[in-house]
């Protein structure tokens, strides 16, 4: 009895659809995040992750009639992250079903907002989302630093240093992408993801830079992750959940396969 | 068949989930009702005990409110009653989570933290116990019906029961220590995994308690 680790498709949404699209075979309108949500739970994803990249205020109605609505439909975890600023934002998103939140920016502007979610919530449906990018030289030990904003805004704060002190502080989850690689199809970035899973009691999702399943499987057993997160490659279709599962394990990874 | 489903509500979890699963599983003519009412939960066929967050907190709340009583009245009637998580670990003896509480004492067992735990390769576990692992289903038990040993379900907890007796186990897990995944007494089954987000396994075990005649 192990247990596994886990894959996670990762949904940008923005004011209710799905942004970056998502190609499915046989659906016509693949932009309805409950559709996609849906289809990722019937083909075995272990928990889906709903980014709502919606600047509006008007807009967060609509994620939370969207995750009402896939909350009755996707029987599997669902986290939500983007825009949680407050403790009636978490009790928002909780009660229309989401599972888990994930807060970025509010982390940074005042940590114990964390501790007060932790405390209101319980840690275990608190992620705390870092996004890192590395600063060091060269020649230098590797350092991240953590930016907000969706990654505009620079802090000054070392990555490292900021996981564990989320944790300490009641996180019971680490969203942790490097902006360095978000995008590139490079892999993630491995001394990254092992420096952060090293340093932290809790799980640790790794994402940012997924272009192939070794990734997957290097981001586990190079860099200790707990969970992966990936977008484009299942949205379109390069890969599905199940060849991922199966390549996972057949590089000695536990999965639920 | 008319019946009434009682999801028990004391305010702090995300009982969203729970009740929309059942919703999917019932049965024509069966009526999935969240509440905090005790006396709608004395007038209810079958009742669920969900729960997330701290136990103290929950303990708090249920005994304040008078739904401790109103579940336990449930379990003397021989209703149905099916715990999920935080709603099982209050039906055993006692946790120690926040300094100890003491808790219904349907099941015995204590509750603890996990702990500093190590993995079989040597590397420490992380808590909580987060993501899907299996159930050694120990118990020939009408729950199980339909799924198969050793299935996986969906847990996150940093607390777990412990030297529950081996007549009242249902279900074990493991995770640096071996703890009960579920128990079960007469008319009460009690798990600490998500049913309600543990997909067809999941989804059939609320199948089955919907459908359970103890």
């Amino acid at each position: 009895m192990t247990l596994a680790k886990r894959i996670i498709p990762c949904l940008d949404v923005d004011a209710g659809r799905v942004v970056k699209g998502v190609r499915f075979v046989e659906i016509r309108d693949a932009g309805d995040p409950v559709e996609v949500a849906r289809r990722y739970n019937e083909a075995g994803a272990d928990e889906i992750t709903f980014l709502d990249i919606t600047a509006s205020h008007q807009d967060r109605d609509t994620t939370l009639e969207t995750v009402e609505r896939m909350a009755s439909q996707v029987f599997i975890p669902l986290t939500v992250g983007g825009g949680v600023r407050t403790i009636q934002d978490i009790r928002n998103l909780l009660n229309a079903g989401a599972d888990k939140v994930s807060i970025n920016s509010a982390a940074v502007k005042d940590p114990d907002f964390v501790r007060e979610a932790a405390q209101r919530f319980g840690s275990q449906c608190i992620v705390v989302a870092i996004d890192a990018k590395k600063v060091s030289g060269e020649s230098e030990n590797n350092r991240w630093e953590i930016f907000t904003h969706g990654g505009r805004k620079p802090t000054g704060i070392d990555a490292i240093e900021w996981a564990k002190r989320m944790t300490d502080y009641g996180a019971g989850e680490i969203l942790l992408t490097s902006m360095d690689r978000d995008g590139t199809k490079n892999g993630f970035d491995i001394a990254l993801t092992r420096g952060i899973s090293d340093a932290v009691p809790v799980p640790v999702i790794a994402s940012g830079g997924v272009g192939n399943l070794q990734h997957l499987v290097d981001g586990v057993i190079q860099g200790g992750a707990d969970a992966v997160l990936a977008a484009s490659i299942f949205h379109f279709g390069e890969y599905s959940i199940a060849e991922a599962k199966e390549y996972m394990a057949r590089a000695g990874i536990e999965m639920r396969l | 068949m008319t019946e009434t489903v009682a999801v028990v509500d004391y305010g702090m979890g995300n009982l969203h989930s729970a009740g929309k699963a059942l919703e999917k599983m019932a049965a024509d003519g069966q009526r999935i009702h969240i509440t905090g009412d005790p006396d709608a939960l004395r007038a209810a066929d079958r009742v669920v005990f969900p729960g997330v967050g701290a136990i103290r907190d929950c303990i708090k709340v249920i005994t304040e409110t008078g739904l401790d009583r109103a579940i336990l009245d449930a379990i003397d009637a021989h209703k149905p009653v099916l715990g999920i998580c935080v709603g099982m670990q209050a039906m055993m003896d006692h946790s120690e989570e926040n300094d100890g509480v003491d808790c219904l004492g349907v099941f015995a067992g204590r509750v603890r933290f996990f702990g500093e735990q190590y993995g079989e390769t040597g590397g420490r576990l992380k808590v909580p116990h987060m993501g899907w692992n299996q159930v050694r289903q120990t118990v020939d038990h009408p729950l199980w019906d339909g799924i198969d040993d050793n299935s996986r379900f969906y847990f996150v907890h940093s607390y777990c029961a412990v030297e529950v007796p081996e007549e009242e186990m249902a279900g074990r897990c493991e995770y640096g220590l071996p703890f009960a995944a579920a128990v079960a007494k007469h008319n009460v089954f009690a798990v600490q995994f998500h049913p309600e987000k543990s997909a067809d396994a999941g989804l059939r075990l609320l199948g089955n308690f919907l459908r359970w005649q103890p």
